[in-house]
């Protein structure tokens, strides 16, 4: 990645552009959390140290330590030859991060097992594995005994779908 | 002697078979968890937080410093056989143990880490024990403007002193002070970074910090670099029983890594990496061996590190007990625990509640007993984890993070938040950044925050009360020189080569 970036003269060493951007997103986000911190209610009662000294303190520190990221960044960077050395695989972690969202899309209608099953699944071929008929009954199996495992020893409510429900309803939990 | 009327106290707590059972419990979770790569005590502890509202105190810190501990016995484990350590603590042990197992000798690898663990684990947690009253009494005089004083040096140890880069450390601090502010503002009542959100005025709880940030994060970095190298689980070789010339070789490297370990480990200051690392470098000095060092692999460059990993794992509890100061992610974790149920560490609460502090300091020399034995004649049941082929583990992984999160909630927002955690944490991961520094800051910040409110209320607004009380100044000072030290060597050092050759980055 850092053979796409320019020279500078600054020892012939070139840009590092995916930690300049990094350092970028750094300093979007601390100026994020000033104008958040500025939209904190203060209350007159509180002139001394209200509610927003503290935030503002955080997001200057993020925004400082952006600038410096960027200008590492400019100056050749800091990533580990060995993180450099393996390029992105876009498609396990497309497959892994689609999982993820089926996730939260479906564990409100499904309930948390049938929903942890189809994550189960996507993750799985993202990991490489290429026979979902296999991964996704474990993956449900797993799921259930996470659930009532959870629900039982910790005493915390998971979401119910259909299929839980039911289940409940035969083995009367 | 006092000590010891407490610590036989708290045996009789720790060693009821109720108490003794989560014990085991937590033994057996922490080996698994350690041995499984990617998981590690913080994320472990953390998803199980919600069993605080359902067990007295003594029971719930029991298991977590089973887990505590049997993480690190469990972590060994892998860094031998499989080369990939999961925490930075215990890359020193693959060194030398992974060569170790490669050359046939992986049982007696094993059994002298197992047993360095043991002996470390021991002795620094009676070093807990006895060091823990001392240090409170000095704690005890130790007023809110000190306090606060003594936080900002431990954020300044932890994110910027002790890491590879102080502007990387101090982005991933900041990002957990941010963090750690979302939500309504105990003393004015405020909302503070909600974006309108209701479900965000409890605050970003520290499940999803924590959970996000390690295992959907360690998840989605696996995923991103999946064929980067795979790496075999080398096999079960060689007997268990070590010789007695290996127990010769033994014995001056543990005792000297748990010196190392458990002092630095007691500071304000924590890490587990300095010791190890130091560890290491004074047994490649004083080995006899040294010609297994880099090449077959030398027993003492695996006993030494472990034990100082152990022990300073056990000087972490000193901060942490008695001025509720965490130095290191689980130790983060374990103090939320402590707020969950209503206490608060720090000088007061060995007085207040010596059942738990000494219980847990006893079940943690319990731990240490029950691991042995789950480690070593057991040890061929965890390296079966290890074959756990990774599309199943990291999806069950994930499975069980979501299980944590949404329980608590029941609300998709959570999960969206946790997996936004783990997004970052891939970043981090990849980019190099620290993320105990996020974990530390998101539950400290909050606690230095409001001590800095009372000292400044104490003093009626005047801000220079932070620099004119003699501790307070100290702290102030030995963060500031702490800070500087390494920067002003590296700038010499430049000097003294002639120009900055290479800068990398982060000098």
């Amino acid at each position: 990645m850092a053979t796409q970036g320019v020279q500078t003269g600054a020892g012939g060493r070139s840009v590092a552009v995916p930690e300049t951007v990094l350092g970028v997103g750094v300093a979007l986000a601390a100026a994020g959390a000033a104008w958040q911190a500025s939209q904190i209610p203060v209350s007159p009662l509180y002139s001394k140290i209200g509610p927003t000294l503290f935030p503002y303190i955080g997001a200057s520190l993020l925004f400082i330590l952006g600038l410096l990221l960027i200008w590492q960044g400019i100056r050749g960077g800091w990533q580990p030859q060995d993180e450099k050395d393996v390029p992105m695989d876009w498609r396990a972690l497309g497959a892994v991060c689609a999982g993820l969202a089926a996730n939260v899309a479906l564990i409100g209608p499904l309930g948390f097992t049938l929903a942890s099953a189809v994550m189960f699944t996507l993750i799985a071929w993202g990991f490489g594995s290429r026979r979902p008929w296999f991964d996704a009954p474990i993956g449900f199996v797993l799921a259930l005994t996470a659930y009532f495992g959870f629900a039982g020893a910790l005493g915390v409510n998971i979401g119910m779908g259909p299929f839980e429900r039911m289940l409940s309803a035969v083995i009367g939990l | 002697m006092d000590t010891l009327t407490l610590l036989a106290h708290g045996f009789t707590v720790a060693l009821s078979p109720y108490n003794l059972m989560w014990c085991v419990l937590g033994c057996t979770l922490g080996t698994m968890i350690g041995v499984l790569p990617g998981l590690g005590p913080a994320l472990t502890i953390a998803l199980l937080l919600p069993i605080t509202f359902q067990v007295p105190a003594e029971a719930s810190f029991i298991l977590f410093a089973g887990i505590y501990y049997g993480a690190m016995y469990g972590g060994s484990t892998t860094s031998i056989l499989l080369n990939t350590p999961g925490e930075s603590a215990t890359v020193v042990t693959a060194l030398e143990g992974n060569r170790m197992a490669r050359s046939g000798r992986a049982g007696a690898a094993l059994a002298v880490s197992a047993i360095g663990s043991f002996v470390a684990g021991t002795i620094g947690t009676l070093g807990v024990a006895f060091l823990a009253p001392f240090v409170v009494q000095v704690a005890l005089k130790v007023d809110a403007a000190a306090y606060f004083s003594l936080m900002v040096l431990c954020f300044v140890m932890v994110s910027a002193v002790l890491g590879s880069s102080a502007t990387r450390g101090l982005t991933s601090l900041a990002l957990g002070l941010l963090i750690g502010m979302v939500g309504i503002d105990l003393q004015t009542g405020q909302p503070r970074f909600t974006i309108g959100q209701t479900a965000l005025l409890d605050g970003v709880d520290v499940l999803i910090i924590a959970v996000g940030l390690f295992a959907v994060g360690e998840t989605l970095y696996m995923a991103a670099r999946r064929y980067a190298g795979r790496d075999e689980v080398l096999p079960l070789s060689g007997s268990l029983y070590m010789t007695r010339a290996e127990w010769k070789r033994s014995w001056k490297p543990w005792l000297r890594g748990t010196a190392i370990g458990f002092p630095i480990g007691a500071m304000p200051a924590g890490g587990a990496e300095i010791p190890t690392f130091l560890s290491y470098a004074v047994e490649r000095k004083l080995s006899a061996h040294k010609e297994e060092f880099g090449t077959v692999g030398a027993i003492e460059g695996v006993a030494g590190p472990e034990a100082a990993n152990n022990a300073s794992a056990a000087g972490v509890m000193v901060p942490l007990l008695t001025l509720g100061l965490p130095t290191s992610a689980t130790a983060a974790i374990l103090l939320s625990a402590f707020q969950s149920y209503g206490l608060n560490p720090g000088p007061l609460l060995m007085q207040t509640e010596p059942d738990l502090v000494w219980g847990l300091i006893a079940s943690l020399l319990i731990a240490n007993v029950v691991l042995v034995i789950l480690n070593l004649p057991l040890i061929g049941l965890w390296v079966k984890m290890l074959k756990i082929p990774a599309p199943l583990l990291y999806a069950g992984i994930l499975v069980f993070a979501t299980v944590g999160t949404y329980g608590i909630s029941r609300s998709p927002l959570d999960l969206v938040l946790l997996y936004g955690m783990g997004v970052i944490g891939l970043l981090m991961r990849r980019f190099d950044f620290p993320t105990a520094p996020v974990i530390i800051g998101a539950i400290l910040g909050p606690i230095a925050e409001s001590q800095f409110r009372r000292a400044m209320t104490i003093s009626n607004g005047d801000w220079t009360v932070f620099f004119t009380h003699a501790v307070s100044l100290t702290f102030l000072i030995v963060a500031l020189v702490a800070f500087c030290a390494p920067k002003i060597a590296s700038i010499i050092r430049h000097r003294r080569t002639r120009g900055p050759a290479h800068v990398s980055g982060d000098s």
